[in-house]
């Protein structure tokens, strides 16, 4: 296997602009190891082997002719196949867009080109980002690489298999209510939801818009930063997107590694984990207990903090989710993209409608969008729906005070390591508790990253560090001071064979 | 196209009022979070299915309605908390009226956009009859 795979991307980054290795070799290195062991992990949904190695070739011209590369030139990465990419598949996990290729770029996909990243190809994912196991995907499971029996979190699990599995350094996912930081956590990597608005949605096949938000994967924090700052900035497509400066992030991750946090305050939130253990691992909260001793450890002030109603935080979420899709998925409806069934000159548009979605939805789609039309209908509005924002403003004042005492607050980004492939598909609630800890960040529209923090039963462990809005910079400080004084997670990864 | 989506062929835009169909039970100013069930049919589940666009299938319905109401069971939990006086957030960034200048973008071509369509015709996505014959 080329030791080029296990190079960070800043690494990469280093050698392919002083001539060391071209951006070919390194993509080529990683086609290689894709094709070696994505039989089994079943990261990848589409491998672009021609797109990456024009794009790799174009670099290494580049480079040739003196022009200037930016600072992840020629770094391989795998993009969530929720983003749409021109002319190649795009399926959001889901039967219903089986082989459709997009017209246009996302503003995410134009900003990873322009910056000469060389995409490999699009990840597995839950149906329409629904689920947190990346079982929900039409197209099979992806399988963790710590351990092929178990989920890579979801529902970006492709993106993050494939940089646990070394198939690229980084990857793009995208977080709804914890749909980076569970699978980072689960895979021992590095994942980032950025503050709602700092990275464009347009070009993402809508979930739940208020709450969808694309960010980066990494093995290191700094690589995850370097790709933050090309996927963030304000976008004109996007009425939601920021008109602001991005967060210093990679400024952030170097001043981190550095390794000190002295006078840094650490708020640990009382109600997740804390006050009532019940439903947490004891290997998840003793290697939690032990990341936040660490922390103190480098010069933290850690202070216990109480946000009453993260504990409403599940139920605001699986209303205000299902109701956004309910309504987003509406789009699909066989007329203008993806599939048709049941046109046979003699069904109504709405039967061909009635019957297309019925046979390309999957099951927790179709649940979700009938759990979101319930509880929009009049009658029901104000006690489900409307209750729901009302907590939403809730969770968001918790957070501003919790802010008042404490620079970042920490916890558990999942209440337990990876589980059995198949274990919780049966139970719906058994799957939703998965977001337990990432859903209030989610709500409020804040940031937050997930850093491996340590093992147990052999299998990863994540810390989530949230911060205020826009204060991205903050979670990249933390995690990087963090990441420094640990022994690497993903050293102790088994070897995949074929 | 617009005579065939009238009567809610997009499914939940708002509060939307349904028509004559299934009556949905009426709930009260507060939700019953104790209740240990019961909250939703198979006739509801199919009543909504219907509004949503889904042919579900029976074995469909049954599933669908255990799942359901354990799910809403949970989901009620928001009931618990007063908020009476809380102003609702429908949006994390408080963004309103967002302006760009009124420019002339170049579109997409015809032929890319219709490319990816089930069905086209002279042009245009071609759709199921939507008409009688007659009408």
């Amino acid at each position: 296997m080329s030791e080029l795979i296990r190079l960070t991307a800043a690494e990469i980054a280093t050698k392919i602009s002083a001539g060391d290795v071209s951006a070919v070799e390194v993509a080529e290195a990683h086609l290689a190891r894709i094709s070696e062991v994505d039989d089994s992990v079943h990261a990848f949904l589409h491998i672009d082997t021609e797109g990456a190695l024009r794009a790799a070739a174009k670099v290494d011209a580049d480079r040739r002719a003196g022009l200037p590369l930016g600072p992840l030139a020629g770094v391989p990465l795998a993009m969530k196949d929720v983003v749409v990419t021109k002319g190649l598949p795009t399926t959001a996990g889901s039967k219903i867009l089986e082989g459709w290729r997009p017209p246009y770029d996302a503003t995410i996909t134009r900003r990873i080109k322009d910056a000469g990243i060389v995409m490999l190809g699009k990840t597995n994912m839950d149906e329409f980002a629904m689920g947190s196991s990346t079982e929900n995907s039409a197209y099979g499971p992806t399988c963790n690489p710590w351990d092929l029996t178990r989920i890579p979190g979801g529902s970006s699990g492709g993106s993050s298999a494939a940089v646990a599995a070394f198939e690229a350094p980084l990857s793009i996912g995208t977080d709804t209510g914890g749909s980076i930081r569970q699978p980072a956590a689960v895979t021992g990597i590095v994942g980032h939801k950025p503050t709602y608005g700092a990275v464009s949605r347009y070009g993402l096949i809508a979930f739940s818009s208020s709450l969808d938000q694309a960010g980066p994967f990494g093995r290191t924090v700094l690589d995850t930063a370097l790709l933050h700052e090309v996927m963030a900035g304000h976008d004109p497509a996007d009425s939601t997107s920021i008109p602001g400066p991005v967060a210093p992030v990679v400024a952030a991750a170097r001043e981190g590694a550095q390794g000190r946090l002295d006078g840094v305050r650490v708020g640990v939130v009382r109600e997740l984990g804390l006050s009532d253990p019940s439903g947490y691992q004891t290997g998840v909260l003793s290697s939690f207990n032990a990341a936040v001793e660490t922390l103190r450890g480098l010069g933290a002030d850690v202070v216990e903090v109480s946000c009453p109603h993260f504990q409403y935080a599940l139920a605001a979420y699986y209303l205000i989710a299902p109701s956004e899709c309910s309504s987003n998925l509406a789009r699909f409806d066989s007329v203008r993209y993806g599939l048709r069934v049941g046109d046979d000159g003699v069904n109504s548009l709405e039967d061909v409608m009635s019957l297309t979605r019925e046979a390309g939805f999957g099951a927790e789609v179709k649940r979700r969008i009938i759990i979101g039309t319930y509880a929009l209908s009049s009658g029901y509005y104000d006690a489900y729906y409307g209750q729901a924002q009302k907590v939403r403003t809730l969770i968001a004042r918790d957070f501003a005070a919790a802010f008042e005492q404490a620079d970042v607050l920490v916890s558990p980004t999942s209440p337990f390591v990876a589980f059995g492939i198949g274990e919780r598909m049966g139970d719906p609630m058994a799957m939703y508790v998965n977001d337990l800890c990432t859903l209030p960040a989610s709500l409020a529209g804040t940031p937050a990253i997930s850093v491996p923090c340590g093992l147990s039963e052999g299998l990863p462990v994540g810390m989530q560090i949230m911060a205020p809005a826009l204060a991205d910079d903050r979670c990249y400080r933390v995690a990087a001071a963090f990441e420094a004084a640990v022994e690497p997670v993903l050293a102790s990864i088994p070897e995949l064979s074929r | 196209m617009t005579s065939a989506l009238r009567g809610g062929g997009v499914p939940n835009l708002g509060a939307a009022d349904f028509g004559p169909s299934v009556d949905l039970p009426v709930v009260p100013d507060a939700i019953e979070t104790t209740s240990p069930g019961g909250r939703i049919s198979r006739a509801d589940v199919a009543h909504l299915a219907r509004l949503a666009r889904l042919a579900v299938t029976e074995d469909e319905l049954d599933t669908f309605a255990g799942q359901l109401d354990v799910i809403l069971g949970a989901v009620a939990r928001v009931g618990e908390v007063a908020a009476a006086d809380i102003p609702p957030t429908s949006h994390a960034v408080l963004m309103t009226n967002v302006f760009r200048p009124d420019r002339v973008y170049p579109s997409l071509p015809r032929e890319a956009v219709l490319a990816g369509a089930p069905d086209v015709e002279d042009d245009k996505f071609r759709v199921p009859r939507i008409l009688d014959e007659e009408a």
